[in-house]
């Protein structure tokens, strides 16, 4: 079963004057993700991916389109009890301490209060926030903010988690804790639906994505079959004891060519010509060192898709 | 009903560890004080000045903490964006409304019952008597502070925080006028201007009507079927306005 279906989904915001156009931010968006995955939301900032998180949560009301969540329509409260949501740039009460904010969250869920008692240490311990349970929030940094963000999100244990931005404002080591917590929530057979606009997250640990852009969605599936999809693969030779110029044969065929000293660079645009370069090399008297096939990048993909709209 | 408690004890809470509150009742014993030290310079009247201060105090206190605190019930909640994550929890827009407005009423109930014992005690430390009419003002007195608490809570559903200020405090003070409101619209020469200000006297809630203040100062008790009616309209008008606020909110895009 799918966690999450997003069928056509549109939303346009209403001028406030007659004379002024109707804003488009989401234009008929269509994705799923499946029950156990990790699936990354991807796009510019502005992009729409906020817009869509709303809608599934029934923060916005959808102009048009339907929204699914764990098999029941997005406007049922009740299936919030198993969705666990962390909004970007998280910003909660001041005055309450690490374990009361919990507790309050714990609570709004419908857990009894021994539940709560037993989960807060732990997800504690989790998000490394063990040490200031007892400090209000408004003493917390943005990096902590964020990670208490990520607990209340997930103190009723969701089957479905919505994060918008999640890795924003942290530190090179507090983004690698929050992907392997987001790891090991897959491992615990949950759904994990989250937005960003950093590539090399996604690439990390997504099992699927979906590229927005401008409200529309350009692409969406597995890293490797877009990849493969809409990148050709080339290849670099790396060869010793030959000099390139002196390789007609070979130029003819190559995308670039780079000397350096003994050894020669050469790339090919494809598999296509390969065989031949290499009887040319040898023939030549080089030695092989060896050959790489390049695989395109989601970053290429990404860029090239959104500048195609642009 | 869980969920709206949930939300009332939090709104408590939060509202309670905010230095504003320790302020007003601060300001409500200077007040209090300035009370006993006028009515020591007027001989024979100071029971009287006693009372009147002391209610003056509670109730302006009362209603700044409903409009100022009040407002940010719920701005407060979206400009922070506190609100996506308690709406994204299996909680009803209304549960989370009425919630807010209720964690703010305890709150309301809590400060003017600590000043009203300030009040009492000030009584008797200037060794004047305490009438049963004290109670009957302190009693219309939180009921006007929930009305008020349900008109910045109404405004605050739909415009910014300034803007509800304002608005609340516009009706506020022409709550208090009513009855003039009423007079003008009958003395007016222009048939649109007296419909006008009719409707306006309709429309706005009469607050005056919640004021006993000044018989309760001179320890003359109202009679219990006034109190009953004063009591009932100020609930039934705040009722309406907390439905309004639901609506508005229900309908509400964040």
């Amino acid at each position: 079963m799918d966690a999450i279906v997003v069928k056509r989904l549109t939303k346009t915001y209403k001028p406030l004057w007659p004379w002024e156009k109707p804003a488009t931010v989401l234009s008929d968006v269509s994705l799923s993700v499946r029950e156990g995955e990790i699936f990354g939301f991807l796009g510019h900032n502005g992009a729409g991916k906020t817009t869509t998180m709303k809608i599934l949560l029934g923060l916005l009301r959808a102009t048009n389109g339907q929204v699914e969540l764990l098999g029941s329509p997005a406007e049922n409260v009740a299936v919030r009890a198993r969705i666990g949501y962390l909004p970007e740039s998280p910003y909660f009460y001041d005055y309450l301490t690490a374990e009361e904010f919990l507790c309050f969250y714990g609570k709004l869920a419908g857990l009894d209060r021994e539940t709560i008692q037993k989960r807060i240490p732990q997800l504690l311990e989790r998000v490394s926030l063990t040490e200031a349970r007892h400090r209000q929030l408004r003493k917390f940094s943005k990096g902590m903010l964020q990670r208490i963000g990520l607990a209340q999100a997930l103190i009723h244990d969701p089957e479905l988690v919505i994060l918008d931005e999640p890795m924003s404002g942290l530190d090179p080591i507090g983004r690698k804790e929050v992907r392997d917590l987001i790891l090991g929530l897959r491992d615990q057979g949950k759904t994990v639906f989250f937005s960003t606009h950093i590539i090399s997250d996604v690439e990390m640990i997504c099992d699927r994505v979906g590229i927005l852009s401008r409200g529309k969605m350009l692409a969406l599936g597995r890293i490797e079959d877009l990849v493969d999809a809409h990148t050709a693969r080339s290849v670099e030779v790396v060869c010793d004891g030959v000099v390139g110029d002196d390789l007609h044969d070979v130029k003819k065929l190559a995308v670039r060519i780079l000397q350096r000293g003994e050894r020669c660079l050469i790339i090919l645009s494809g598999q296509d010509h390969l065989e031949k370069v290499l009887a040319a090399l040898r023939q030549a008297g080089g030695r092989l060192v060896s050959v790489i096939p390049h695989k395109g990048s989601l970053e290429e993909i990404f860029l090239e898709q959104t500048s195609r709209k642009a | 009903m869980k969920l709206l408690m949930v939300v009332a004890g939090n709104t408590f809470r939060e509202t309670i560890r905010d230095k504003i509150l320790y302020n007003l009742v601060l300001f409500a014993v200077l007040l209090i004080g300035a009370s006993v030290l006028l009515g020591t310079l007027t001989i024979g009247e100071q029971a009287r000045i006693v009372n009147d201060l002391g209610l003056a105090a509670i109730n302006l206190v009362a209603v700044i903490i409903a409009i100022f605190v009040g407002i940010g019930l719920v701005t407060k909640e979206i400009e922070r964006r506190t609100v996506y994550t308690i709406l994204a929890r299996p909680i009803t827009r209304v549960q989370f409304v009425l919630g807010k407005y209720m964690g703010l009423g305890l709150i309301v109930m809590v400060n003017i019952a600590i000043m009203f014992v300030m009040f009492l005690g000030t009584i008797v430390l200037t060794g004047n008597a305490i009438h049963g009419s004290l109670f009957q003002a302190v009693e219309l007195i939180l009921v006007e502070t929930l009305l008020v608490m349900a008109m910045a809570l109404f405004f605050s559903t739909f415009s910014s925080s300034t803007l509800s200020a304002t608005m609340t405090l516009g009706l506020f003070v022409i709550g208090h006028l009513t009855s003039d409101l009423k007079g003008i619209a009958e003395k007016s020469q222009s048939q649109l201007m007296e419909a006008a200000l009719t409707a306006l006297y309709y429309i706005c809630p009469n607050l005056e009507m919640l004021n006993i203040k000044g018989q309760a100062a001179s320890g003359l008790l109202v009679e219990f079927g006034y109190q009953a009616t004063a009591t009932a309209y100020g609930l039934l008008y705040a009722g309406l306005l907390l439905t309004g606020a639901c609506v508005i909110f229900q309908r509400r895009d964040f």
